[in-house]
């Protein structure tokens, strides 16, 4: 019998505020153990929850971005279930009214294209992290991660592959990221990914017995978690080698496996109820249109417009509208030096490279978009010469710099003093008859040999045009 | 006897107790649980910090019932405490009797501190929700729950009150400091009180005694009184005692043997570390009230109780508020009795006696009680029931 693949989607996501979701504690990740704490996230009797503002501005962003319904009045509520790394035993989550419902994404894979529905975006709190040493037989409490706020994407079970799956977490990475709402790097756990999974007979319209996978990752783990379960639900159904029961299940990406967490009897009531502590959090229309503004062009549509109004090639516009940080670059660079497929190329091959011998992603490039602009400038004016202009830019990625004023103090500006040049040229020109004849007799490779050192000479500081002229016309009269 | 858990710093004319529900940063504060003994905060409750700017004195932690939601405080891990009568009494009212104590801030988790007035013949106020930061009260029905004061007259409840109410940024339930500061404004003098009559047949001959007393004073003042009919009222107490369970079994499940507190040495594992320490820590009334309150949440019943109880709230707001458009305050006991044996009182008895001190609680509006009775009014006129209060304390 032919099958088909059910999942839907519960995706976690950091989101990339500076502090916590309830208090002001630092929500950066990494940091010593029990760092960023305070009695508020280590659940203390006492201390009062207060809502941080940021949180919903990027809740409400992700929603935006995903085409979701923005309930203007949502709520907070409490869920109950112990485990050590929950300090209060209950979860501050929204169950009752989540900030956003009834959105749709629309991914691409091999298969063309398809929309898949996003239930509801809600807000909650992130749990602490269980460190266990072996050695001693025990278990420590790292609270630095309690209260981090995230947000869960629920999608509904529209997806029927691994593909369907990647592209889906692609495309909210590049969503979200564009939106500044969440770093996404499933590395670091910003970005988390439960999924649930049933399978039915090929056309049936009955939903089989549903499991749900956690710990997974990385997208190449998720993929594999997948097909062994889609093998394992088709061998229960078709062998009978074990009875499908609705559980969750934890995915050990080292022994390829999938092992049963807690099903469905054993599973507690989380017993959910609004938290009296907060009060509904109403967004007016001020706050609806402030977060709507501040909203990105989305990347297919920058990329269209890269294209059709300032001319890039397909592949340059491609390339930078990967990401956000690349864009926004871009985009200043180019209101200030006005050439488009200059600044695109500045930033697809020079800053791409320099990133890459900084082990960073193309999201954490951090020169301004001003000075790149600047640069560009120096160079087309011919102030300064693309040689010196790329030793200007390596600097930028160190320092906050003024490209001219940097360029004068190295000695990096183009001189002018076409004397230097005319006694160089003569003195080079002099000292190496050989490449004089060699070029008269039709070498051409010569010639970029004698202008190759002339320009050393220079340090680089002249108009290559210009000195190929005085060399070419000294080598005549030689 | 045990009046305090921690005493400290000189009696005098200045010294205000402080329940031991309320943490200070400088002694344990315990919550009358064994859960919490010993349990030293890492920060002053918000009240704290008001009540020193205004030259009060921090006195000592007064014994409270395990996590106040008891009759009068007899279920406190640290004993109960009798009159010479051998009348179960409330330690906040017995503080607050004594030389040397101006007054004894009290949280009103179930209307303890309220009956405790009514039995010792104290004065206390619950003010409006939300006007005294609950930041460094042990959380318990964080919905209703309320900073009160307890003193030996309505001029010292006025007083240190005064001093407590304003905006608190760290508490999201608190109100504006311009609604604050309506609490210490006069307002218009208190001419009709409603009294609630089915609340009153429900009580003792003592108590309906004290009732028409109160009654016969008010009149002579030139007070206009008359009986209501109340059963709306009558369904506050049943709705408080869920929505009450439920946010305590919610609240006091961080106490989990894990983190602070009370930890069990008799385990072999996690689940056992946990049902162990809660098991030998706990107290039952605690235990049936988390039991409830998990029963009240669960799927099953969220809807059919839970749910049922947050309406049964709006419509008795809205009860009150229709009231209060006819009438300036209503009338009712604080209590079944005016006295309680201390060998009469079963454990679950605070549950009936919600009755009376529930409406107060789920509508949180204002209350005084003086004279051994309670008198409610609308948002923010406690300065109003404070004044027509000393017609009779």
């Amino acid at each position: 019998m032919k099958y088909e693949t059910v999942i839907g989607l519960e995706v976690h996501i950091e989101l990339a505020t500076e502090s916590k979701i309830f208090c002001s504690c630092s929500a950066k990740f990494g940091g010593e153990q029990n760092d960023h704490v305070c009695p508020a996230c280590c659940g203390m009797p006492g201390m009062l929850p207060i809502v941080n503002k940021r949180v919903v501005d990027l809740g409400m962003t992700a929603g935006m971005m995903l085409n979701c319904h923005i309930n203007r009045t949502t709520t907070f509520d409490k869920k109950s279930y112990y485990y050590p790394d929950l300090p209060c035993s209950y979860q501050t989550t929204q169950w009752f009214a989540p900030v956003c419902v009834n959105g749709a994404v629309e991914i691409e894979t091999s298969k063309g294209k398809k929309t898949v529905r996003i239930k509801q975006i809600h807000m909650e709190e992130d749990a602490g992290k269980l460190v266990h040493d072996d050695w001693t037989d025990t278990s420590l409490v790292d609270f630095n991660r309690t209260s981090v706020p995230l947000i869960e994407i629920v999608s509904q079970p529209d997806l029927s592959s691994a593909e369907e799956v990647v592209a889906y977490l692609d495309r909210l990475k590049t969503l979200l990221r564009f939106a500044k709402v969440s770093e996404c790097r499933m590395e670091q756990g910003s970005m988390r990914c439960d999924v649930n999974l049933s399978i039915r007979p090929e056309g049936s319209d009955k939903l089989g017995v549903r499991t749900e996978m956690k710990n997974m990752n990385s997208i190449s783990a998720i993929t594999r978690a997948i097909d062994y379960e889609v093998a394992r639900h088709i061998d229960a159904l078709e062998n009978g080698t074990e009875e499908l029961v609705q559980e969750t299940r934890r995915w050990d990406d080292i022994k390829g496996k999938s092992y049963a967490m807690r099903n469905k009897e054993t599973a507690g009531d989380y017993r959910y109820f609004p938290d009296p502590n907060i009060m509904p959090v109403v967004i007016d229309d001020a706050w609806y249109q402030r977060i709507c503004d501040a909203l990105p062009e989305l990347p297919e549509l920058k990329k269209q417009r890269y294209i059709t109004q300032l001319g890039l090639s397909e592949y340059d516009a491609e390339q930078l509208t990967q990401s956000r940080a690349f864009c926004d670059c871009f985009e200043e660079a180019y209101a200030i030096c006005g050439a488009a497929k200059e600044a695109a190329n500045w930033l697809i091959s020079d800053c791409y490279n320099i990133l890459n011998k900084r082990q960073q992603t193309a999201d954490q490039l951090s020169i301004s978009g001003k000075a790149l602009g600047e640069l560009i400038k120096l160079v087309a004016e011919d102030k300064v010469s693309r040689g010196n202009a790329k030793k200007i830019l390596s600097a930028m990625f160190e320092q906050d710099l003024d490209p001219l004023q940097y360029a004068t103090e190295h000695g990096l500006v183009v001189s002018n003093d076409t004397g230097a040049m005319e006694e160089t040229v003569q003195r080079i020109v002099a000292a190496d008859p050989k490449s004089v004849a060699d070029f008269k007799s039709g070498k051409e490779k010569a010639l970029m040999a004698l202008f190759g050192k002339c320009m050393k000479e220079l340090k680089g500081n002249c108009n290559p045009q210009v000195l190929r002229e005085m060399l070419l016309k000294c080598i005549e009269n030689a | 006897m045990k009046l305090y858990i921690t005493e400290q710093g000189a009696a005098s004319a200045n010294t205000v107790a402080l329940d031991d529900m309320i943490l200070t940063k400088n002694a344990p504060t315990s919550a009358g649980s064994k859960m919490l003994d010993g349990y030293q905060g890492l920060f002053d409750a918000d009240i704290i910090g008001r009540l020193e700017a205004a030259g009060y004195t921090i006195g000592g932690k007064v014994n409270v019932g395990e996590f106040s939601i008891d009759l009068l405080g007899e279920t406190s891990y640290y004993g109960a405490c009798t009159n010479d009568q051998g009348n179960l009494t409330a330690a906040v009212a017995e503080v607050a009797k004594s030389d040397g104590v101006k007054a004894v801030i009290s949280l009103d988790v179930n209307g303890m501190p309220r009956r405790a007035a009514a039995m010792a013949g104290t004065v206390f106020v619950k003010p409006t929700y939300g006007t005294v930061s609950r930041y460094g009260t042990i959380p318990v029905a964080c919905s209703g729950e309320t900073v009160g004061v307890m003193a030996k007259s309505t001029a010292d409840c006025r007083q240190v009150l005064g001093h407590l109410v304003g905006h608190d940024d760290k508490d999201g339930t608190s109100l504006s400091d311009a609604e604050c500061a309506q609490v210490k404004t006069a307002a218009a003098p208190i001419r009709k009180v409603a009294v609630l009559q089915s609340m009153v047949d429900a009580a003792d001959d003592a108590t309906k005694q004290r009732i028409n007393s109160v009654c016969d004073t008010l009149k002579a003042k030139g007070v206009e009184i008359t009986a209501v009919d109340d059963a709306i009222y009558k369904a506050a107490s049943p709705a408080w005692n869920a929505l009450m369970c439920a946010e305590l079994c919610n609240n006091v499940s961080r106490y989990d043997g894990i983190k602070f507190g009370y930890r069990t040495p008799n385990y072999t594992n996690i689940d056992e570390l946990y049902v162990n320490s809660r098991t030998e820590a706990f107290g039952l009334l605690l235990k049936t009230a988390i039991l409830y309150g998990s029963d009240v949440l669960s799927t099953e019943n969220y809807m059919r109780v839970y749910d049922k109880a947050l309406r049964i709230r709006r419509v008795i707001c809205d009860a009150f508020a229709a009231l209060f458009a006819q009438y300036d305050a209503v009338l009712l006991p604080a209590c079944s009795k005016t006295a309680y044996k201390s060998d009469a009182v079963g454990t679950y008895t605070v549950m009936d006696e919600a009755l009376f001190t529930a409406p107060a609680s789920i509508s949180g509006l204002p209350v005084v009680v003086a004279g051994g009775v309670q008198l409610m009014g609308k948002a923010f006129s406690e300065d109003s029931l404070l004044t027509a209060a000393a017609m009779y304390e």
